[in-house]
């Protein structure tokens, strides 16, 4: 009798241990799928932004100019921000701080860069544009920012940006800022 | 009769003795045990650092620590308060009392149990190594970018932000071990007849933590190795140069960050209302609607959590939305809120420290709720964000909400753990100078909040020098008077009167059905819930 009892025992023990082991394994299997989202994010992230504007990231590629009619009925302001980031020695600016224009109207803005170190350096602007739902409207048509720019000890260089503002631009958008952060190129190399 | 016998059997329990019980124990209470006394010490630690912040801050201008050390406090403060003060105190009651409210003899997986303990220490020393480090010349110190490790900052910071990010990589493990467990054992480990909707509130709560932690921890862990090999290894995650977004991290930190406020809060809610049944000697108004409450807040909370950065661009659709969604949780709060209150209504009320601090963390933490609510408005967050009105409220819900509910599930369990009754005096004394001096150390911070002041920097304008000094002077009343809180708790454990099985009047659950304090092993023949 003891002895059954015992024995009956032990098999519900096996029992609850198998019945944790199952929920413990599938329990595992949310952990794992949770820590895959988050490295599944990145790219979720990059394609929201691209189709929303969310982090302001505009195409950094040569838009075809298109034979856009100009708006003369809208004027938009462009603002020009920059900003250069730890480790580039350079001091970098535009020439005129803001642009008034028609939407569809081609326009061209220099920005100057000079590098203050005795050495040659390589460096990569970045672009961004506030309010990010209007980042797709701003075409560039020629920018220093498509490739990196390689200043020699002392250099002083003037990049042109050639752009327009697409007609399409939603219609509450009067005032748009184009901030460029110019890097440290991560490769190093002058293209 | 048979209670006595098989408290005089537990005598002879055998386990190692000495440091060997500790480090090789797999029982639940011994753990449990270890994960309070663990919370209890990093309290003082976490505590310490932001007296530090807070005598910096006596005065306007520079006095005592140079900038980069006060960020270093400030930082290392959360990480610690969050990690490895609250969380481990909910865990700590997780595993003394979980086991004993659904009647089971243990953790399901208890060799886990002991691990996912014995990770935590390690991962402390990791947070606060660098300080030393630093002391010797090596590296300039701990992390330096606040709790939050934001990017560009945490990316370019020293070896402290290495230390932090392995930190919490162990911190991590370790409670996603600890909510497997806590899950398993909840749903394998019950006792016959108590069904899911017949588990006690705070087992609730947990068992929506649990499954938070487990889906969002592996989140924070993903985020924090991108910064790591962002720092060394060549990748690009966060790097605007290498074609990365900075802001991109914020996205991921707070995907975790926001239901980790939920995770910290959600076992408070579970034993709140027992607390409050107990001393209202009813039973509990709306338990269903409180166990829904959680589940809804359980799911709004991995939804809503760019109400943390608001300012750092989005388009206004997506605002509108985290606004809305952010302040949709406060409905089912508000239906907890009504439930507490409903529960003491017309209630034999008495008032023992338990009660007090249950009665006081309603009061605070609705405060914390409803400036929640301010800050929830986008419009209003544009002035607000990373200003001291944040401060003050989050203090309101981590501190009044997290640690002071915490702080009433100690002085209630307190004589089931330990045998013997605290001194009820002292406890007293304790509610009050805490709940005075919390209110006067965070107060001022909303009104300079509001006037502007802005969080995590060294120095202030003059016009802010007058509630600061307030603010000092009750932050240091505030820490002073949790040494009674020890004392307490320490003469407690020594000795003192006798407490009965039941130790408070209106109790209500299996855990006052046993001995206190109840024998080593319990339930190992488990009860029938009718």
């Amino acid at each position: 009798m003891a002895k059954l009892e015992k024995s009956e025992q032990l098999s519900q023990k096996q029992q609850l241990d198998l019945k944790n082991k199952i929920l413990v394994r599938k329990l595992l299997w949310l952990l794992l799928g949770s820590l895959l989202f988050a490295f599944a994010l990145v790219p979720i992230y990059d394609v929201l932004c691209e189709m929303t504007g969310l982090n302001g990231k505009t195409n950094n590629t040569a838009a075809v100019l298109t034979k856009a009619k100009v708006d003369e009925t809208r004027w938009v302001t462009v603002q020009f921000t920059t900003n250069v980031m730890p480790g580039l020695g350079w001091n970098f600016y535009p020439k005129q701080s803001s642009i008034k224009m028609h939407p569809g109207q081609i326009e061209t803005v220099i920005f100057i860069a000079k590098n203050t170190t005795n050495q040659v350096v390589v460096g990569r602007a970045i672009p961004s544009i506030t309010p990010g739902i209007a980042a797709a409207n701003l075409k560039k048509i020629e920018c220093f920012c498509f490739i990196n720019q390689a200043l020699k000890p002392g250099e002083e260089k003037e990049m042109p940006l050639r752009f327009f503002v697409s007609p399409e631009l939603p219609k509450d958008v009067s005032d748009m800022t184009l901030s460029y952060a110019f890097f440290p190129s991560v490769d190093g190399v002058k293209e | 009769m048979s209670t006595t016998t098989v408290a005089h059997h537990d005598e002879h329990a055998e386990h190692p003795t000495g440091i060997m019980r500790w480090l090789t124990t797999t029982n639940h209470k011994d753990i449990g045990t270890m994960y309070l006394t663990f919370s209890l010490i990093m309290f003082f630690v976490g505590g310490a650092m932001i007296l530090g912040i807070r005598a910096e801050l006596f005065q306007p201008g520079l006095q005592l620590i140079n900038p980069e050390f006060f960020n270093q406090l400030i930082g290392v403060h959360a990480l610690i308060m969050i990690f490895a003060a609250l969380m481990p105190a909910a865990t700590g009651f997780a595993n003394w009392m979980i086991p004993l409210q659904i009647g089971a003899p243990d953790m399901a997986l208890p060799r886990l149990n002991n691990w996912g303990f014995w990770l935590l220490p390690p991962s402390a020393i990791l947070l606060t190594l660098p300080f030393t480090l630093a002391m010797f010349g090596i590296g300039d110190g701990a992390l330096a970018t606040g709790w939050t490790f934001y990017p560009p900052l945490s990316v370019q910071g020293g070896i402290g932000v290495d230390f932090a990010i392995f930190a919490v990589h162990l911190l991590g493990v370790s409670s996603v071990l600890g909510s497997i467990n806590i899950i398993v054992t909840l749903f394998n480990m019950r006792a016959p007849g108590m069904t899911l909707m017949k588990m006690p509130l705070f087992a609730w709560g947990w068992l929506i933590t649990a499954f938070l932690l487990v889906a969002t921890i592996p989140v924070l862990a993903g985020a924090v190795t991108m910064l790591l090999t962002d720092r060394h290894f060549g990748t690009h995650f966060f790097d605007a140069a290498g074609g990365g977004d900075p802001v991109m991290f914020q996205h991921l930190f707070w995907f975790f960050g926001h239901p980790e406020v939920y995770i910290l809060l959600l076992p408070v809610w579970g034993f709140i209302p027992q607390i409050l049944e107990t001393f209202s000697r009813k039973p509990m108004y709306g338990y269903k609607a409180q166990v829904y409450s959680f589940w809804a807040i359980g799911g709004l909370s991995v939804v809503v959590w760019a109400h943390h950065f608001f300012t750092s661009g989005m388009p206004v659709p997506a605002l509108l939305y985290f606004m809305y969604s952010t302040m949709a949780i406060s409905l089912p709060l508000a239906v907890m809120f009504f439930c507490w209150i409903k529960t003491m209504w017309k209630g034999s009320m008495s008032f023992e420290t338990p009660m007090l601090f249950t009665v006081g963390w309603i009061i605070l933490f609705g405060i914390g709720g409803l400036t929640g609510l301010v800050l929830a408005d986008v419009a209003a967050d544009a002035q607000y964000h990373n200003s001291y009105f944040v401060v003050a409220h989050f203090h309101y819900t981590l501190f009044a909400g997290g640690i002071m509910g915490i702080m009433a599930g100690v002085y209630f369990w307190l004589p089931k753990m330990t045998g013997h009754m605290y001194n009820e005096k002292l406890g007293k004394v304790h509610f009050w100078l805490t709940a005075i001096s919390f209110n006067l150390t965070f107060i001022p911070q909303f009104f300079l909040g509001l006037a502007g002041m802005p969080r995590r920097i060294p120095d202030y304008a003059l016009q802010f020098a007058e509630f600061n000094m307030i603010s000092s002077i009750a932050a240091f009343v505030l820490g002073f008077s949790q040494l009674l809180f020890v004392y307490n708790i320490v003469t407690c454990i020594k000795g003192g009167k006798k407490a009965t099985d039941q130790v408070w009047e209106g109790a209500q659950g299996l855990e006052w059905t046993l001995p206190s304090p109840p024998p080593y092993h319990s339930f190992t023949e488990q009860p029938t819930v009718k």
